[in-house]
């Protein structure tokens, strides 16, 4: 029972993935939303890892590769997207960007 | 000589020439230039047909393509034009004739304040007319036919001051577009069954269609020329027509456009051949239009209206050729009626001319003495209609009733002798029409027939006034007209003297016509024998002497009171038209109201319930769009959630 | 195999711990040091893998570039204090948002603990894991040859990310949203505004005289910095 295999890392991703999705719907800071993003992100990356391990395969490295590529992309644009709303509304709440309500 | 878009192209130039310059050209300047852009017409016309002569037998046609004009999808349909023997038929009367009427008018208009714009309207209608015919395929046909429609409407209210003359136009266009509703119909179905409206396309195809397929289109299209033609139900317009300029009433009205509608049907003979009963409903309609217009036509005082019903009467006979598959006979007969009866047209605007604008034959008489030429020429048309051989009406008569003899139609005999009655009664109405104007007293002189002739028939008010200045005094005194316009008379009283050459029945090298038109027309019928046509010519000849010598009875001698001949039932054309009258403003106008009801409220009702409905849904829905993104997010998570589950569950499985 | 499990466990802990700081911590400078802790972790679980470049990057690049950038945007923008995040405006949010959040754990386990075989099937054949050599020389031969396409295009979405990075924050001077369109101004306006009127109120309540709210006012107040 206490061999470790990659269920266990799996099990550990789930938890973190899960932890990040409810933060990102809970939290109304957009940096805070952010950091969710980074965790489920990372959950990802972790299973990507366990499962190129259990597998003996390279795969699973190479998409962890792009994924850090893309999360460090996406973290430039959407914090340069944050800076932009905030200096103009000196506010970090996400709720008070609604304009596209119908 | 193949230039064959020249001959609509030049009364087309005509039109737009006049329609700018027509007030500068002025009176007679325009009427000249309209008349010569027809005449020129003509000439090219004549080209094409030598050109044509000298092809052989089989390959007698030009097809010209000008430039696409619709292109959608596989529905294409060209700007060009089919030259063979039966448009080229059809142009050189409507050229020819066209021409010498246009002359005719140039006369007979003058003075009018708007004599430019009437030419202006003759020769788009003659541009019009010859697209009709030229057009090599149903929707350029169907092009020049709206267009006569809109010049017929333009030229029957071209006095429009007057409110009557004004409906009139209304009328035939009105009825006119019942008919229509047919043609397009028609077309819509030929398109669906054959893909393709093009003439030459549709005749190898034609015998390919279902047999109800091929009757529906042909009753369709024989519902648009019952409309353009003037037959039985939608011929009340015509009579109406009279109101317009005596020359158009014999352009328009007897010469050309009327006879669209047999144009049409012997185009189509290819389908025509497949349509089964189709064509003895065209023959029935035919013969019993003939009859009805016959019989209204005795009782008539107007000198245009006996014409109008007469005109009808021989589109009767017409289509009473073309249900029996007689299709030379159709067309023969065409010619030479467009040759008589655009003569005892004019002949009659020349009448009415010298009369001050009088049109009620019980104030004419003795004419003979004051109008020479036209009391002339009015004989030979007035013979030729009414079947005097050797004249030409006798000829082309002869031959539809015999074809229907020996006709497979339903009830040829029935028809045969129906068309021996027409016949009867066409010699008897247009001899009182002859008696009436030229022989017998001055009536004018007399002073008790007041300006309105009540007192004679009191049922008579349908005296159509043709012009506003209508001063008839018993001191006037008629004069011949000008040559402008007794010139036209001559030669078409030459033609309609000789049009019977065309197709002579003693044996087959006489019957140039039948030759000249074999390959356009798919359609077989067979003359009875050489003996028994001898027969039938004699009975028919009898007929006609019968009714010219009752007339003569009647009118010259006096022997009958005409009261117990010309019927109120008559004079008022079996009150066909007063019934449309009585149902259109009673039931059909609450039927009409209610259709317009239901077109208000269930079929915009449904279109704009449709777009109310989706704008109040959409009110709705769009408090879903909350603008923040953590509602969105949730959404997705709970897709998502959604997904997982599936796959889950799949594994499990 | 003892040591593994150990490293595991404590690694994992951090992790845990470090996400929970993240969802639950109400500064968000505390909440970009949970995350550090996470990324570390996660760094050493790779070690623990065997995918020793990959942990070296994840500390670099994550630890080392995103969250000071995180931290950088946080001081540059002044909102290094905690938030009052108490009252949650939404009706429902929070309730649904766990019950999703543990739903999409419950089936993922679900599914890991389940499942009789491997959810991702039968072993792929890029290439094995233990060759000689280090790891990065694999790595590198598989990027530069069958990934390459991807590996450029990535190079091209990095380009593009630091264009639109600088053209986001330029500074300018236009007003944020349409004002024809929108009179009242954004929600930050609207309450600024009622936040205002409120506080006149109070003032003129001890004089007795209800002023009305010059609302038509300044509706740029809020759009312009």
């Amino acid at each position: 029972m206490f061999t470790l295999t990659e269920t266990w890392y799996l099990v550990l991703a789930a938890l973190i993935f899960s932890i990040g999705a409810v933060g990102l719907l809970v939290r109304r800071n957009v940096l805070v939303m952010f950091m969710c993003v980074e965790l489920m992100l990372n959950a990802v990356n972790l299973t990507f890892v366990s499962f190129s391990t259990a597998l003996d395969d390279l795969g699973g490295q190479t998409a962890v590769f792009f994924v850090l590529v893309v999360a460090a992309a996406e973290v430039v644009v959407g914090l340069g997207i944050i800076v932009a709303i905030m200096r103009r509304r000196q506010s970090a709440d996400v709720d008070d960007i609604s304009l596209m309500r119908g | 000589m193949t230039a064959v878009w020249l001959i609509p192209a030049l009364p087309l130039l005509g039109f737009v020439t006049l329609v700018v310059l027509g007030r500068k050209f002025g009176d007679p300047g325009a009427g000249i230039f309209a008349a010569c852009m027809v005449g020129l017409s003509f000439l090219g016309t004549l080209g094409v047909f030598a050109h044509l002569l000298s092809l052989p037998h089989e390959e007698r046609a030009i097809s010209q393509t000008l430039f696409t004009w619709i292109s959608s999808g596989s529905f294409k349909v060209s700007i060009g034009f089919l030259a063979d023997p039966l448009s080229i038929t059809m142009c050189l009367f409507i050229t020819g004739i066209g021409a010498l009427i246009h002359i005719y008018s140039v006369g007979y208009m003058k003075g009018d304040p708007k004599f430019s714009k009437f030419f202006v309207y003759l020769n788009l209608f003659v541009a019009s007319m010859l697209l009709l015919v030229l057009g090599d395929n149903l929707l350029l046909t169907f092009l020049g036919w709206e267009g006569v429609g809109a010049c017929s409407y333009l030229l029957i209210s071209f006095w429009f001051t007057d409110p009557k003359n004004a409906s009139a136009g209304k009328k035939a266009f009105v009825t006119n577009r019942v008919g229509d509703f047919g043609f397009m119909l028609a077309t819509f179905l030929v398109w669906v069954t054959l893909g393709t409206v093009n003439y030459e396309q549709i005749r190898p195809l034609a015998p390919g269609l279902a047999a109800g397929t091929a009757t529906a289109i042909a009753l369709l299209f024989f519902l648009g020329a019952t409309g353009k033609s003037a037959q039985l139900p939608l011929f009340v317009w015509l009579p109406d027509a009279m109101a317009g300029p005596t020359p158009v009433s014999a352009l328009i009205h007897a010469a050309t456009m009327v006879t669209a509608g047999v144009y049409l049907l012997t185009r189509l003979s290819p389908i025509m051949a497949e349509a089964g009963w189709a064509n003895d409903v065209v023959a029935w309609v035919g013969a019993l239009t003939a009859l009805v217009a016959a019989c209204a036509a005795i009782a008539q005082n107007d000198i245009k209206k006996v014409l109008a019903y007469s005109t009808v009467s021989q589109l009767g006979y017409m289509f009473l050729a073309v249900g029996t598959q007689s299709y030379v006979a159709a067309v023969f007969h065409m010619i030479t009626h467009a040759s008589f009866k655009a003569l005892l047209f004019l002949g009659s605007g020349s009448v009415i001319h010298a009369m001050a604008h009088e049109q009620d034959m019980r104030k004419y008489g003795n004419l003979r003495k004051y109008l020479p030429i036209t009391y002339a020429t009015f004989m030979v048309g007035w013979l030729a209609i009414a079947g005097i051989p050797p004249l030409s009406g006798f000829w082309s008569k002869d031959e539809i009733l015999a074809g229907v003899f020996n006709a497979k139609t339903f009830g040829n005999l029935a028809l045969w002798v129906i068309g021996m009655a027409v016949a009867l009664l066409t010699a008897f109405y247009m001899t009182r029409q002859v008696i009436m104007t030229f022989f017998g007293e001055e009536k004018w002189r007399h002073a008790e027939v007041d300006a309105h002739g009540h007192e004679l028939h009191a049922d008579e008010e349908d005296a159509v006034d043709d012009h506003d200045h209508h001063h008839l005094t018993p001191d006037h005194t008629p004069h011949e007209s000008p040559i402008s316009m007794t010139l036209p008379l001559v030669v078409l009283a030459g033609a309609a003297a000789v049009a019977g050459l065309l197709n002579l029945p003693f044996g087959d090298p006489l019957k140039f016509l039948e030759h000249w038109l074999e390959p356009t027309i798919v359609g077989e019928h067979e003359l009875p024998p050489g003996w028994v046509q001898a027969l039938l010519s004699l009975a028919a000849v009898a007929v006609a002497v019968i009714g010219i010598l009752g007339a003569r009875a009647v009118y010259f001698q006096k022997k009958v009171d005409p009261a117990k001949i010309e019927k109120p039932v008559f004079a008022h054309a079996w009150y066909i038209d007063e019934t449309y009258a009585k149902f259109m403003g009673g039931p059909g106008e609450t039927a009409f109201e209610d259709v317009a009801q239901f077109d208000q409220k269930i079929v915009d009702g449904a279109v704009n319930g449709i777009a109310g409905g989706t704008v109040g849904l959409g009110n709705r829905l769009k408090g879903l769009q909350t603008g923040l993104v953590r509602t969105y997010g949730l959404g997705m998570a709970i897709g998502a959630v959604a997904l997982l589950a599936y796959v889950v569950t799949r594994i499990g499985g | 195999m003892r040591v593994e499990m150990f490293t595991f466990l404590l690694a994992g802990a951090i992790c845990l711990g470090g996400a929970l700081g993240v969802v639950l911590l109400k500064n968000p400078v505390h909440n970009a040091l949970s995350l550090v802790a996470t990324l570390f972790g996660v760094a050493v679980l790779f070690v623990n893998q065997g995918a020793y470049f990959l942990a070296a990057i994840q500390v670099i690049v994550y630890a080392g570039a995103i969250v000071i950038l995180f931290l950088f945007v946080i001081m540059l923008l002044g909102v290094d204090r905690e938030t009052d995040e108490g009252r949650e405006p939404l009706v429902a949010q929070r309730p649904l948002a766990v019950a999703t959040g543990l739903a999409i754990l419950g089936l993922s386990l679900v599914a890991l603990l389940s499942a009789g075989q491997r959810a991702t099937g039968d072993k792929a054949d890029l290439a094995p894991l233990n060759q000689p050599g280090p790891d990065i020389n694999h790595l590198a031969e598989v990027l530069f040859t069958r990934y390459v396409y991807a590996f450029e295009i990535t190079a091209v979405l990095l380009t593009v990310a630091v264009v639109g990075a600088v053209v986001l924050s330029k500074r300018t001077n236009e007003p944020l949203i349409d004002l024809d369109e929108f009179p009242e101004g954004t929600v930050v306006d609207v309450r600024r505004r009622a936040d205002d009127a409120k506080a006149q109120d109070e003032v003129d309540a001890d004089a007795e005289v209800v002023a009305v709210p010059d609302t038509e006012g300044d509706p740029q107040e809020g759009g312009d910095d």
